[in-house]
């Protein structure tokens, strides 16, 4: 009896063993094993996967190194942000707290516009993404709409804004979100281009990037928004590996105006997920970065190398 | 110097300008997409412009290089190639940003703002280097037996460079100098392409086009 038992529970280790290394073989194949693959968009850049486990819905650039998670919405509660670098991104609102035209390079599941639409609706608010295969996916899969107020370009950033600076465009808040973390676009990274993102800018107006913290970019990058716009917020969470730059053309406000402006503010972010108050003690201006290191310009961008 | 020994001497020097042009073609067409990018973004459009005029200039040079080595091949034409392309490469680097910003402002389509803006810019150019191919073959053949042989020969030290031109400029020229920097070193090696084919020729002693490649 005793020795069937042993067996039978040797038996069954093994199963399991077997099981698992099954498991890991396959996950090492095709790396979204556990993730249920909604839906695979053709693209000409690179092909993307709406996946979903247990509720969340995710847009992924690579199925084949799953972890790339561009965007992320909660089924049960869509209307909150998942990720951390999403929820920072609202702490542009507490230097621009009533924006009415809207600028945001890189579309992702369109969770970021939603939002903001939803709480401006007033406002406008131009997107820019440069592959329409993530404006499909985010349309079909993430609840995002377009309307008179709210216009998607399928357009590289840089090309939309150097027009939109011809023609004496302005918007109030800008968001720089175009990077997808596995190749990042340099000539979005270069004192030209910022200067052309300036030239679109409002004198009240905001500029909020979400960039890199970790790797030698960091320095490069903080230097180049330095040079552009002067003295700017950086803003960091512990468990984000984003850090988001809130730049402004006129003097940034003090840290009475910040969290003076935090709270009417609390109110309508608190469906996103996102606790405003906790950001102003956390947007810092002193530089923690290299300062030694060199401008990012047209002439010198070596972002992707720089990045690894 | 005797003939046999600057025959020889010519020959190498025709085999690693044939791995130099290679080099140098690759290196610009990489820079061309951050030539192009400020003004036409990073779509993959504007490498499809970039790839196609640079095609289509190195099919035109293959063309009319080989043509032009029909009637009375020499050094001196030969060396010119390199010189004229060196000059036609200077635009690139003075007059790119004028030429893109008028460019910019009449085509609204970045495909075809991409597409025009690499035809003025590097259509002449590469397409002179184009000739180099088809006419450094002409100048290493000289019987018909061994020709298959000598272009063989030529394709490996064109493709060669352009292998390792693509691979250092995207991997080290680029996080070390400046664009500009590293065109006037693309422009430095044709010069110098050019320099060494005309030196040689200068040589006292004939050399002729076309002799049996000695091997060693």
């Amino acid at each position: 009896m005793k020795t069937e038992r042993v067996l039978h529970r040797t038996r069954r280790l093994w199963r399991q063993c077997a099981l698992f290394s099954l498991s890991m073989m396959a996950s090492l194949f095709c790396g979204v094993v556990s993730a249920e693959v909604l839906h695979e968009e053709k693209s000409v850049y690179r092909n993307i996967f709406v996946t979903e486990v247990d509720g969340r819905r995710c847009l992924m650039f690579n199925a084949i190194r799953g972890e790339r998670n561009q965007t992320c919405m909660d089924m049960r509660n869509p209307k909150e942000f998942v990720f951390h670098y999403a929820r920072m991104t609202m702490a542009g609102l507490l230097v621009n707290p009533n924006p009415q035209h809207i600028l945001i390079a890189g579309l992702g599941g369109g969770t970021l516009p939603t939002a903001l639409h939803e709480m401006y609706p007033d406002a406008t608010i131009d997107i820019l993404e440069i592959d329409q295969a993530v404006v499909n996916v985010a349309k079909n899969f993430f609840n995002f709409q377009e309307s008179e107020q709210v216009q998607t370009h399928v357009v590289d950033a840089r090309v939309f804004i150097k027009r939109a600076g011809l023609e004496g465009k302005k918007y109030d808040f800008i968001v720089l979100d175009a990077f997808t973390g596995e190749y990042i676009p340099e000539h979005l990274m270069t004192q030209e281009f910022l200067e052309e993102v300036k030239q679109v800018l409002t004198p009240d107006g905001v500029v909020v990037a979400n960039t890199f913290s970790s790797s030698r970019l960091y320095s490069y990058e903080s230097e180049t928004y330095r040079a552009v716009f002067g003295d700017f917020f950086n803003l960091k969470m512990s468990g984000s590996g984003n850090r988001v730059i809130i730049a402004q053309q006129k003097p940034l406000p003090s840290m009475g105006e910040l969290k003076a402006n935090a709270q009417p503010l609390f109110e309508p972010l608190k469906p996103y997920g996102v606790d405003i108050l906790e950001f102003p003690a956390r947007m810092g201006t002193r530089p923690d970065w290299d300062q030694t290191r060199r401008v990012l310009t047209d002439q010198f961008s070596p972002a992707n190398l720089l990045g690894r | 110097m005797t003939e046999p020994r600057k025959n020889r001497l010519m020959q190498n020097v025709i085999v690693f300008c044939a791995f130099l042009n290679g080099f140098v073609i690759m290196t610009i067409e990489l820079l061309g997409g951050r030539v192009l990018s400020p003004y036409f973004g990073t779509s993959v459009y504007v490498w499809g412009s970039i790839i196609t005029i640079f095609m289509l200039s190195l099919s035109l040079g293959y063309l009319w290089g080989g043509r032009l080595s029909s009637r009375n091949p020499n050094h001196a034409t030969f060396a010119s190639f390199f010189g004229l392309s060196a000059l036609l490469s200077l635009p690139i680097i003075f007059f790119s940003e004028w030429t893109m910003t008028q460019v910019f402002l009449r085509v609204e389509d970045p495909r075809y703002g991409s597409l025009i803006a690499a035809t003025v810019l590097y259509f002449l150019p590469i397409c002179l280097m184009g000739m180099v191919s088809p006419y450094s073959i002409r100048l290493l053949v000289s019987s018909e037996e061994h020709s298959g042989r000598m272009a063989g020969l030529l394709y490996f030290v064109s493709t060669l460079g352009s292998a390792l031109g693509t691979l250092m400029t995207s991997f080290y020229f680029v996080l070390w100098f400046e664009i500009d920097t590293i065109m006037w070193g693309a422009i430095g090696a044709l010069l110098l392409c050019g320099a060494s084919v005309a030196i040689v020729h200068r040589l006292p002693g004939q050399a002729t086009a076309g002799v049996q490649y000695h091997e060693n």
